[in-house]
């Protein structure tokens, strides 16, 4: 075989074809620009954004909307730094992307030149990996071992930042045909004496849990899960980055544990024998407090990151691996297990339905006839069903979308949920109906969350990107005034957006080549989602205007224990004696 | 959380040779907040590979939350802890005591009771050099510090198992 020559940036863009790239979201300048020569002969997509943050959620929204590996490009100094956020998004959530950017050249590196900013430096906490490149010979294989990086093990977000000399100058290309990094072997089969041990311990548990978290989704194990809790029979809670991986629908399927989770889920984890958990970390926004978390349970816990094992909470028993891997090998130990004995969860099945029946999720509608947020959301879940894909911004309206639409399939559900980034919902949706055109892709975003990054519309108009927008404008940054509201004696310090007002965002969508519609009355809702389905060349802007003062409930305040849930303001749930 | 003691733990870290890496783990250890007492970084018989040997002070449950965090670093190949009784740990000290006439034969006669080496004489001063693990170093110390220690620096500590135990060439062990 024969090595052509070619430049550095040739090699960059074929090694992107190389690795399975069919579109990148980025922004061209001074130092990445001799890539964008390339880049204009090559099959790839380019889809030029308005703002590099806006690339890397479209990347972080494509690969969790299609599981392929997304791809942003930016150039060195400002625009590398405005992909901080996402890529630091992206790793907290374990999406894999890989960013490319341009760095000054290899001579200029540490003079402070013109746009030069040490990006590898930046990122090197909020990354899976990172490489600078200054040899145009090392080009292939960084992106090759970007590429295997961030796709395999616990996935997550990698840069690959090259000097633009090295661009420039020429060089052999080859791609590399395996990749060996010795420091870098992930374990993808669970040990068999660990899965023995977990099945001897659900074995012998009367109110086992199945914690479920977004590692189900990673490893496509969502038909190994439906398997396992029908084998098992335990009640199963799925966490904010989980939702999608169990049918909402299933009649063991108790709803998202958390701070504002469903009162069985928190409740079944607090009253919980045994934790089986899969693929889930022991946020803190799951576990409450956390000396108080889940007190009398053992812990089985499942995940292919082995520093996530008793990072938070202590595990019994360890199972390092693939999470479909390791649902499949538990099952026949399961079975084998309960040949010998099999536990009765029958009074914890009746505990349980004590409390869905009790305390189901519901909200009240405003008593001035205006519109309820929670209402909007939750027609949108009817009207467009289980086969949308449903992007969040954060916030209240986040919390809304993930406890009133019910999720059946993996992958219909994107928000940002570790790093909580505000702007996420616009671009991430963009990036969503790029990788999955044929599906229906509605971002559901907050009147604040909008104003962050809406300049993606643009992009997605002159591109046939035709997504559709909900905002849920109660003119307000939600979820900090309702803390304001609870914890601040109602004073709301700067958290008034006056967006009924300014701007109007049916005409803002207008202007950036969007339909533009609204609605303020409960009425009007159907009909208006109903217009908005019809739309399908264009994007589409709804501006929801909904009652302010609507609030999240359950609640589990920050830093309280799961015990002291709330249902309502001011509304503990009781317990009958029996049950504590 | 329950109560646990504060100790020190000495970590034999094999890392590719590569530009960065003290970065990633200096970085790595700073985000965690784990505290480092010393950390010496060098060449090994490999030109690929350096070894940073790492002291840390961890209470005594998060030592392998520290190595699993330290391991998922790509750049880093293998992590050993090294037991003091099992292995071999060195501090450098370089130490400059003020002597005159009377006090100077005193100083040399420490200097030879550990072992140590003068390394440079002055009319008002005497520099040594010393080797040892941190328990002699600072009994060296504690003797010296009477005659008035002018200025003092010291090494991070290195050190390497006992025996053919495994600690080189274990790159195979992940």
């Amino acid at each position: 075989m024969s090595n052509e020559k070619v430049t550095g940036a040739q090699a960059l863009v074929k090694s992107l074809e190389h690795a399975g790239v069919d579109v990148m979201f980025g922004i061209p300048g001074g130092a990445i620009l001799p890539a964008y020569d390339p880049i204009f002969d090559s099959p790839i997509r380019h889809i030029l954004v308005r703002h590099e943050q806006g690339a890397g959620h479209a990347a972080t929204g494509y690969a969790q909307a299609t599981g392929r590996v997304g791809v942003c490009i930016a150039t060195s100094g400002p625009g590398a730094t405005n992909l901080v956020t996402p890529l630091a998004d992206a790793q907290m959530d374990s999406v894999p992307i890989v960013a490319i950017t341009g760095q000054v050249s290899s001579g200029a590196i540490g003079t402070d030149a013109f746009q030069e900013a040490d990006i590898r430096g930046i990122t090197m906490p909020v990354t899976k990996h990172s490489f600078l490149v200054t040899d145009p010979a090392d080009i292939s294989r960084a992106v090759a071992e970007a590429f295997h990086i961030a796709s395999t093990g616990r996935p997550g977000a990698v840069l690959v930042d090259i000097a633009k000399d090295a661009l420039q100058t020429m060089t052999d290309f080859s791609y590399p045909k395996s990749i060996d990094l010795k420091g870098y072997k992930p374990v993808y089969e669970p040990e068999s004496s660990a899965i023995r041990d977990a099945a001897a311990l659900i074995a012998q548990s009367t109110s086992p849990v199945l914690y479920v978290g977004g590692g189900a989704i990673k490893s496509a194990a969502h038909k190994e899960l439906l398997k396992l809790a029908e084998v098992t029979g335990a009640p199963v809670v799925t966490t904010l980055m989980a939702l999608g991986s169990f049918p909402d629908s299933h009649p063991q399927h108790l709803g998202m544990p958390g701070m504002h989770g469903t009162v069985p889920a928190v409740t079944a984890l607090q009253k919980s024998d045994l934790l089986i958990t899969l693929g889930a970390r022991f946020d803190d926004r799951v576990t409450g407090k956390l000396s108080s978390f889940a007190p009398n349970a053992k812990v089985i816990h499942a995940d292919i990151d082995p520093a996530e094992i008793g990072k938070n909470r202590y595990a019994d028993v360890a199972l390092v691996g693939d999470l479909r891997l390791t649902i499949d090998a538990l099952i026949p130990a399961i079975k084998a297990e309960f040949k010998k004995s099999q536990p009765d969860l029958t009074a914890w099945w009746n505990l349980l339905n004590t409390w869905r029946q009790k305390y189901p999720l519901g909200y009240d509608l405003p008593s001035d006839g205006s519109l309820s947020p929670q209402y909007v959301i939750e027609r949108l879940g009817k009207i467009v069903g289980p086969d949308g894909i449903f992007v969040a911004g954060v916030g209240q309206h986040q919390m809304w979308a993930s406890q009133f639409i019910s999720y059946e399939n993996p992958r219909t559900w994107l928000n940002s949920g570790g790093l909580g980034t505000m702007g996420y919902a616009v671009p991430a949706a963009m990036g969503a109906k790029v990788g999955a055109p044929d599906k229906t892709v509605w971002a559901i975003d907050g009147d604040g969350c909008f104003q962050m990054t809406n300049q993606e519309l643009v992009t997605c108009a002159i591109n046939n990107i035709p997504i559709k927008i909900a905002i849920i404008n109660n003119e307000s940054l939600g979820m900090v005034r309702q803390w304001q509201t609870l914890f601040y004696n109602e004073r709301f310090s700067n958290t008034d957006l006056h967006s009924k007002r300014i701007p109007d965002f049916a005409k803002l969508g207008e202007a950036m080549g969007c339909v533009g519609l609204r609605c303020d009355r409960p009425e009007d809702v159907d009909k208006t989602i109903a217009a908005a389905m019809e739309i399908n060349d264009q994007p589409v802007v709804v501006d929801f205007s909904v009652h302010r003062d609507a609030m999240v409930w359950p609640m589990v305040a920050a830093g309280a224990s799961n015990d002291d849930i709330v249902v309502a303001r001011s509304m503990a749930p009781v317990w009958d004696s029996q049950e504590l | 959380m329950t109560e646990t003691t504060k100790h020190s733990h000495t970590l034999s870290v094999l890392v590719e040779n590569s530009p960065g890496v003290l970065a990633r783990v200096a970085s790595l250890f700073s985000r965690r907040a784990y505290n480092i007492d010393s950390l010496a970084v060098g060449p090994t018989e490999d030109p690929n590979y350096s070894r940073m040997t790492i002291v840390i002070d961890v209470e005594s449950h998060g030592l392998a939350q520290v190595i699993q965090q330290l391991d998922k670093l790509i750049n880093v190949i293998s992590i050993i802890e090294l037991e003091p009784v099992v292995s071999v740990q060195r501090e450098l000290l370089l130490v400059k005591v003020s002597t005159d006439a009377t006090t100077r034969s005193q100083v040399l006669e420490t200097v030879q009771l550990f072992r140590a080496k003068v390394v440079d004489v002055a009319q008002d001063a005497v520099t040594i050099e010393a080797t040892g693990n941190s328990e002699k170093i600072q009994a060296l110390l504690r003797v010296l510090e009477p005659y008035g220690i002018k200025e003092l620096v010291q090494s991070g500590l290195v050190a390497m198992s006992r025996g053919l135990k495994p600690g080189s060439k274990d790159l195979d062990k992940k």
